[in-house]
């Protein structure tokens, strides 16, 4: 599979990365690389397996309904790169 | 000397008053500034541990004593501390105070061991050599223009250096193994959830787990008997009583039986290595275990699957770091999609972008099934391959890395070869098996490791196994030769 | 050329809990802004999703109600995209294991004919935050309470064909929400939120035009407007020749119109795949006969009892057991007047068609059900007929607080029925009305009804129908 820039850029755009227009074929090919390198999977038939999400196959415990945290705004506001009024604030989002 | 001690013996020390915790703690800050060119913290807590080590000296005159009162334990800078930074190697965290602690940080303090620091890592555990690491790379203790192998490298060259008693890791493809086989130390990686992963930085969840960098199969015994057990917040993690691993440790290697699987020993496993391995075996050998080779067909397909699985899990752990509640934000933004956009570019290193990148790519539409889906069916192969070989073997031997510690920059260039030295270490991560490295020997100057891995929950049968072949043999004794900062001058 | 609407919804109902699903936050609505976000809410690094166990029972009590199958795994999936107040890059939802597949509800039309609408299934996932556009000039504010109130979302097959089908589908799924104690069914406080996808094709074609997708509705008026003005909006363009792009549009109640959502329009790959943060979950059986045990009985149970126990028409019996509190209502009535045929067509006919519709959302019928059954017993022994019962009814509609005994006595309102008293009249009537009692005679049967009305009036209406009926026929014969 090889990853060509309008690739690069569809995933940048999904992933939120700024990926100037002149690394965008060198990471293709980086990506390229690896997608050579995992390539050898298609050689397995894992026709009827059931994929492992999660190593352990056992089944979630849950939680009981009870509220058990506190208002915690000022310290996990300590550290938030602009907040006001309580809010956290980011650039004009325009629907 | 008290640095290159163990646990159990620094505990021995601290009870008959050979030192006071004090002494002990100020003894390891005094190393780790004269040693501070190999990097390895990211944080150093001297303030704090100093204190907690004067409370844990009254603790013990007054009897109150835990099982590791008035121990020095590094964290890895994954775990978050309150009050303390937690960067993840990543100046994406260069000004994040976490706000709670990790459940293994509680219940380390909890046994009254003092924190000394944060060690260094690779960014958000991407790496096998601790250079993506945006805090600088770690020196290899044993030769400083290698590298420490990682992501786990500062906590094992700290461990290796003498500048804690012991160190917290975490694996999520080899990370606390491959870096212990290159510093000459003993690293668990537990059965999958065996540890809460609560307060842990995810790198790839269904993949991570945490575990103890140790000098001795006993300390890290010591420290797992601590660090597991169930945890309300975490709901991968197992709830299963935990054992008293130290009981175990003296369990004889009578009767053994040792898997060896021929993939171990492919092409790409330097010649030095392969013949310490086959010493080591001899060891067992001679300790009343019998060795058998078995068959794991799928494990060929480990790099590829695992190489699926983690940049996918990573792409969306990651996708948090928006500069929208913590972490970096880049310089005045011009709207909300330059914000997400430079924030991210600008905090994260290129391995990490790239991880993000390729994990997307296969999680997108049209690419699912062939990669992701895929990888988890393969996954299920490889369990099911050990699966196999449990019931006709104890636990498995084999190499912990290809070759000994690479020179720093050596495979910065080739991300592939890169990935490569994880190649024996990923297959116990996608089956959820423990798996251990112990020194075992050297090439060329060079500290080489064993990797053990064991059946689901069997942490007691290849610590026990790794104990009377410590008892047996000096290698983790041996302590590297290293020259001060002052010195490197 | 005749267009016809194609609707599909997508219902997503707040799960009536005290804390949320991953996090041990509380829910309680107006809360300070960010004072409910727990660390696990706002996604900080090391931090862990458990699920509340009080969401299973109610969304399988869902699916239960609407005849769904319950998967016994059903599995978590992560939703990803970026936005502001998406706190974790990515929400977890349910793609393709959800709790409830399948199922179908019976929603009541205008005129009294019912409608089966297949429902696709039903998931749990997580709400994300909120964010605040008015509040700053340049910058907009994200509170992050509402990250992690678990919703289930309930998606319809594209089973409805105009807007107000869509609005007695959705005034269904809340009712019956809120009747299971599923959701509090608070609509003002963004319990209940539709998301309608609308197409039309010309009539008689098999092929489904290209649809959008209406976001984030949260009233009833503000739905049936946003879907009337989407297919008035789609008439437009493909009648003028050009073509439906398939988007997102948001719905202006300020404006009544729906706009393209620009920030959505780049074209979304939410690369789901398992939560590998959390295991599948399984019930089995005996979990789900555990909650079938507690449920109130459903709509669908109760209309074939009230078919059993009361002989009603099954669309009788689906009318009146379509909303709890019409059903109670109507059975309290029953249990008073004893006659379960009487009971149904009133409180069918006379009671619904008086409630306001717009308020079906605070149903209160002010007339309490003690004194409807007195009224229809008043009927049944013939005190007093029908037509001043509908009056008196609606006096009591009024007025709901006084003696019905007395005031039928006070108003002589009793019916007419003594023989002697309504003789003399019926004899005046056919006295003055000559002409018609001739052509009755001559074989125009029809004109009974002629004969009776006048005599109905002569006595304000009081005269008993069926005694009036007989004794005029009596005398032309």
């Amino acid at each position: 599979m090889k990853i060509d820039n309008e690739i690069v850029e569809n995933i940048a755009e999904l992933t939120q990365l700024e990926i100037a227009q002149e690394e965008l074929s060198v990471i293709g090919d980086k990506m390229s690389e690896v997608l050579a390198l995992v390539e050898e999977m298609q050689a397995v038939d894992t026709s009827g397996i059931e994929p492992v999400s999660n190593p352990l196959d056992v089944t979630q415990t849950l939680r009981p309904d009870i509220v058990t945290s506190e208002d915690n705004r000022e310290i996990y506001q300590s550290f938030a790169p602009e907040t006001r009024n309580g809010l956290y604030l980011v650039p004009k989002v325009i629907d | 000397m008290m640095h290159n001690e163990s646990i159990t013996e620094q505990l021995h020390s601290l009870t008959i008053g050979k030192y006071s915790s004090k002494e002990l703690t100020e003894n390891y800050i005094h190393r780790i500034k004269q040693l501070k060119h190999l990097n390895c913290f990211i944080s150093v807590l001297e303030e704090s541990a100093l204190q907690t080590a004067a409370d844990a000296d009254q603790a013990r005159y007054k009897g109150k004593v835990g099982p590791l009162t008035g121990i020095p334990i590094a964290h890895k800078d994954i775990f978050c501390t309150k009050n303390i930074a937690t960067t993840a190697g990543s100046q994406m965290l260069h000004n994040y105070i976490a706000p709670f602690d990790a459940t293994v940080v509680i219940k380390i303090a909890a046994a009254g061991a003092i924190t000394i620091g944060k060690t260094n890592m690779d960014e958000f555990a991407m790496g096998s050599s601790n250079e993506t690491s945006y805090y600088g790379a770690v020196q290899n203790p044993w030769d400083t223009d290698r590298v420490p192998g990682g992501s786990s490298g500062g906590s094992a060259a700290a461990v290796a250096a003498g500048l804690c008693s012991a160190a917290t890791g975490t694996d999520t493809g080899g990370s606390i193994r491959q870096p212990s086989a290159h510093c000459g130390i003993t690293g668990l990686k537990p059965t999958y959830g065996r540890i809460s992963r609560w307060g842990m930085i995810a790198f790839a969840s269904s993949l991570d787990q945490a575990g103890p960098m140790t000098r001795t199969a006993e300390d890290a015994a010591l420290l797992l008997a601590l660090m597991a057990g169930g945890d309300p917040k975490d709901s991968t993690c197992i709830r299963d009583d935990v054992p008293n691993y130290l009981e175990y440790l003296n369990t004889t290697l009578e009767g053994a039986r040792i898997g060896v699987c021929d993939d171990f020993f492919a092409d790409g496993l330097e010649a030095k290595s392969e013949e310490v391995i086959q010493d080591a075996l001899k060891i067992f050998e001679q300790l009343g275990a019998t060795t058998k080779s078995v068959k794991l067909p799928h494990i060929k397909y480990s790099v590829p699957a695992y190489y699926v699985i983690a940049p996918a899990e990573a792409s969306t752990n990651l996708s948090r770091y928006d500069g929208v509640r913590f972490g970096y934000r880049c310089k005045d933004p011009e709207n909300l999609n330059d914000m997400f956009k430079r924030s991210r570019s600008e905090g994260f290193g290129d391995e990490v972008k790239r991880r993000i990148m390729t994990g997307a790519f296969t999680l997108s539409t049209g690419y699912y099934d062939a990669y992701y889906r895929k990888a988890q069916q393969i996954r299920r192969l490889i369990k099911n391959d050990f699966h196999q070989a449990f019931n006709e073997v104890d636990f498995l031997i084999g190499p912990t890395a290809p070759q000994p510690a690479f020179m720093l920059g050596e495979k910065t260039e080739s991300h592939i070869d890169m990935y490569l030295q994880d190649i024996y270490t990923i297959a116990a991560n996608l089956a959820g098996l423990p798996a251990m490295s112990i020194p075992i020997g050297f090439s060329s100057k060079l500290p080489v490791g064993l990797q053990l891995i064991g059946n689901y929950l069997a942490e007691g049968t290849i610590l026990s196994a790794a104990h009377q072949y410590q008892k047996r043999t000096d290698w983790h004794k041996c302590f590297p030769m290293m020259t001060t900062s002052e010195s490197q001058r | 050329m005749k267009w016809e609407p194609i609707i599909g919804l997508e219902i997503h109902v707040q799960l009536q809990t005290k804390s949320k699903i991953f996090s041990g936050a509380s829910t309680v609505f107006g809360a300070e802004p960010n004072t409910q976000a727990s660390s696990i809410d706002l996604g900080l690094p090391g931090v862990l999703p458990v699920v509340n166990a009080e969401v299973y029972p109610r969304a399988v009590a869902f699916g239960l109600s609407i005849g769904a199958e319950i998967s016994r795994v059903s599995v978590f999936d992560r939703k990803n995209y970026f936005y502001p107040d998406l706190p974790k890059g990515y929400q977890i939802t349910q793609m393709d294991k959800p709790i409830v597949v399948g199922g179908s509800v019976q929603i009541s039309l205008e005129n009294g004919i019912s409608k089966e609408i297949q429902i696709t299934r039903a998931h749990l996932e997580e709400d994300a935050g909120k964010s605040v556009h008015d509040e700053f000039a340049s910058s907009t504010g994200i509170d992050l309470n509402r990250a992690g109130v678990p919703l289930l979302e309930i998606v319809s097959e594209p089973d409805m064909r105009s807007a107000k089908e869509a609005v007695a589908y959705a005034r269904y799924i809340h009712q019956l929400v809120t009747y299971l104690g599923v959701s509090d069914g608070n609509m003002s406080e963004g319990s209940l939120r539709c998301d309608a996808n609308v197409s039309i094709r010309p009539i008689g074609a098999t092929k489904m035009g290209t649809r959008t997708e209406i976001k984030n509705v949260n009233s009833f008026r503000f739905l049936e407007n946003a879907i009337n003005f989407e297919i008035s909006r789609q008439k437009a363009v493909l009648e003028s020749g050009g073509h439906i792009t398939q988007e997102t549009r948001l719905y202006d109640p300020t404006r009544d119109e729906t706009r393209s959502m620009r920030s959505k329009e780049t074209a979304m790959d939410y690369r789901y795949f398992p939560e590998p943060d959390l295991l599948p979950i399984s019930i089995d059986d005996e979990y789900i006969a555990d909650i079938r045990k507690k449920m109130p009985e459903l709509p669908r149970e109760k209309a074939e009892r009230f078919v059993n126990n009361y002989q009603l028409t099954k669309a009788d019996a689906d009318t009146l057991a379509f909303d709890p509190i019409i059903a109670d209502y109507f059975e309290a009535t029953v249990n008073i007047c004893q006659d379960g045929k009487l009971a149904a067509n009133w409180v069918r006919v006379e009671i619904l068609g008086r409630l306001n519709k717009d308020t079906l959302e605070e149903k209160i019928i002010p007339v309490p059900s003690t004194e409807l059954g007195k009224l229809l017993n008043r009927i049944k022994d013939q005190t007093i007929n029908g037509k001043i019962a509908k009056e008196i009814l609606d006096t009591l509609w009024s007025s709901p607080t006084f003696n019905l005994d007395e005031y039928i006595k006070d108003h002589e309102l009793e019916q007419l029925s003594n023989s002697n008293a309504l003789e003399p009249l019926i004899e005046e009537v056919l006295k003055q009305n000559p002409k018609q009692a001739e052509q009755f005679r001559q074989g125009k049967t029809k004109l009974i009804g002629f004969f009776v009305g006048q005599v109905m009036k002569e006595t304000s209406g009081k005269a008993n129908p069926q005694q009036v009926n007989e004794l005029v026929l009596k005398k032309l014969s």
